[in-house]
């Protein structure tokens, strides 16, 4: 019963804990920086989680060469290549942004900005 | 060429994108008529796509020639075909509008402006076309990130904090997207939309739990995106402080397009009678009904108690998405209607008032609605556009805030359950809207002027004004045209 639902799973309950974990520094952290590192975390949680769907047991690299017959599935990965790309990008935008804001406001801590306001 | 058309749609605005910074290297003031011409040109495709779409039925196109389910396919079915055609007109009016306030608001920035508004049209228009889930996503994204950069480029440095806040939740709402979007994949191996509907009722013997997963975060995530009450509290601040063409752009198209995101997913992707099936375990249409008219009725008491009159249009919006989530939420052809016929009214009816508000904000830099005293005098041609949207939100007949609000209270009386009680909402909400908007017209038409002479904004600003006004008036008055129309997509959907 525990192995099946714990260590035989082991993968998709690494990426739920590692979720929680960038949702809870996203939500309650006050530092624009440490909001940014929580937002990065959830983004490969569900790298994670796409990959370990797409895993087969056994499987070979998704590369067609003779005498493999099981491959793992190569369509989560590509997705997750995009899905990089797209995390790099609000990343790049969301550094920006951080960096504006401490020129304007010289801090990047929420309830700071929030004061002067 | 014209079976090209789905993907030009999309091709254009992106290849316009990275031609205007080549231009602005020549010319600056070039770009914005690079836009336009662009703009101008994706309007027309859209016609020829709705007129063959009604001659020929649904569009497929397959990219690369890859049959689905293995490649992506864009589909144009008379929902799709109904978003392209309002998306490609109204960013066409803010377009020529945008000029003069992009020259006063950003000066010396056209031409990262315009990359990252055409950008803006490429995502709103890829949503709406396309018919692989995935696919969406990446647009939903393309759509978010360059929203958030033109939110920041506002004047005042609150912009940045308010875009800051947008990207943190709407990278939530977009996570959750893509979560819900791997868990209908998981079980059912497929992306395209069609083929995910078709194996999904299989999918759900097998695994009842992970398709309510998928479907809970997707309507989660999509909630936050249109900013339904209580998941709205992004949207105030970055309407208030992005550059008036972009809160006009975002409040007209935006939300809207999260709002067909929604239709979508739930009438298309899962199905009404999937959605039927599981009513017992999940209400989802009784809490989307309940939470959308709570929006409404919280949206307007809020915009009520603003000064700022941009942050009050913001708050009309949450109010406004209200209803078209209680059209989705009543859960019958007749309310259906009343929630797509709102979309198009409301981008008319917003955009107009975001416009007229950006061409006084232009001549005078007033936000405060207490400084509207006698405006009317000055500006009086930009105000009787305002009074025109703004009656038609207030739900005056015969202009077209009526029509979408009467629909969707006789769908509310044709569900004959307790959903009978939204009509009496959606009625005292109309003395709500009217509570914010007199005011402003009370102030900006009668009493005591301080203005002498008329001081009106400039033609490139005036013209898309009025043209959106008149739209107001027109889709009222020409509801007959347009309602058969709609009819004909809620048909498709049910």
């Amino acid at each position: 019963m525990l192995e099946d639902l714990i260590l035989a799973k082991y993968n998709y309950w690494i990426s739920a804990v590692l979720m929680l974990i960038g949702f809870y520094a996203m939500m309650s952290k006050k530092n624009f920086i440490k909001k940014i590192i929580g937002m990065n975390i959830f983004q490969t949680a569900i790298i994670l989680f796409y990959i370990s769907i797409a895993d087969v047991k056994d499987g070979a690299a998704p590369i067609l060469v003779d005498d493999v017959l099981v491959y793992v599935n190569p369509l989560p990965q590509v997705l997750m290549l995009t899905a990089i790309v797209v995390g790099v990008s609000t990343t790049a935008v969301a550094l920006s942004l951080i960096m504006k804001i401490y020129q304007e406001y010289q801090t990047i801590e929420e309830d700071e900005v929030l004061e002067v306001r | 060429m014209i079976q090209h058309s789905p993907v030009l749609v999309v091709i254009i605005p992106l290849v316009t994108a990275f031609l205007i910074p080549l231009m602005g290297l020549l010319r600056k003031k070039y770009c914005i008529y690079l836009s336009v011409l662009s703009m101008l040109s994706i309007f027309v495709i859209a016609a020829s796509i709705v007129t063959s779409l009604v001659s020929s039925g649904t569009i497929h196109y397959y990219l690369g020639g890859w049959e689905p389910p293995w490649g992506i396919e864009y589909v144009i079915d008379p929902l799709s075909s109904f978003m392209v055609i309002l998306i490609t007109f109204i960013s066409l009016i803010i377009v020529v509008y945008s000029r003069r306030s992009v020259e006063k608001e950003l000066p010396n920035n056209e031409v990262a402006f315009y990359t990252l508004f055409m950008l803006l049209i490429t995502g709103l228009l890829g949503i709406v076309v396309t018919g692989d889930l995935f696919n969406l996503y990446v647009f939903l994204e393309i759509a978010s990130l360059t929203a958030y950069a033109l939110i920041a480029v506002g004047e005042k440095r609150d912009a940045l904090v308010a875009s800051f806040n947008y990207l943190i939740i709407g990278t939530i709402a977009a996570c959750f997207i893509l979560l819900g979007i791997g868990f209908l994949y998981m079980v059912t191996g497929s992306l395209n939309m069609a083929d995910v509907s078709t194996r999904l009722p299989e999918a759900y013997g097998q695994y009842p739990k992970v398709v309510l997963a998928a479907l809970a975060f997707f309507v989660v995530g999509l909630s936050i995106k249109v900013a339904l009450f209580p998941l709205h509290l992004w949207l105030p601040n970055a309407y208030t402080h992005a550059p008036s063409t972009v809160s006009a752009l975002l409040a007209a198209l935006m939300t809207k397009v999260g709002a067909y995101v929604m239709i979508r997913i739930i009438f298309t992707v899962f199905g009404f009678s999937f959605i039927t099936q599981i009513t017992d375990i999940a209400p989802l249409m009784d809490i989307l009904s309940i939470v959308g008219a709570l929006a409404i009725i919280v949206g307007a008491v809020f915009a009520i108690s603003q000064t700022d009159i941009k942050r009050m249009l913001a708050y009309s919006s949450v109010s406004q998405i209200g209803y078209i989530v209680l059209g989705i939420g009543l859960s019958n052809p007749i309310g259906l209607t009343g929630g797509i016929l709102h979309i198009l009214h409301h981008a008319f009816m917003k955009g107009c008032l975001f416009l007229a508000v950006g061409a006084i904000i232009y001549r005078t830099g007033i936000r405060d609605i207490f400084d509207f005293q006698g405006i009317g005098r000055k500006m009086p041609y930009t105000m009787l556009a305002f009074s025109i949207a703004a009656l038609s939100m207030v739900g005056i007949p015969p202009l077209c805030g009526f029509f979408s609000k009467w629909f969707l209270v006789l769908g509310a009386i044709e569900s004959k359950s307790w959903k009978v009680f939204f009509s009496l909402v959606i009625l005292s909400s109309s003395l709500l809207n009217a509570g914010y908007f007199f005011r402003i017209l009370e102030r900006t038409w009668f009493g005591e002027s301080p203005y002498s002479q008329r001081d009106e904004a400039p033609i490139s600003m005036l013209l898309p004004t009025l043209t959106l006004a008149a739209g107001c008036i027109l889709l009222g008055v020409l509801i007959f045209v347009s309602h058969p129309f709609i009819v004909s997509i809620v048909d498709t959907l049910f």
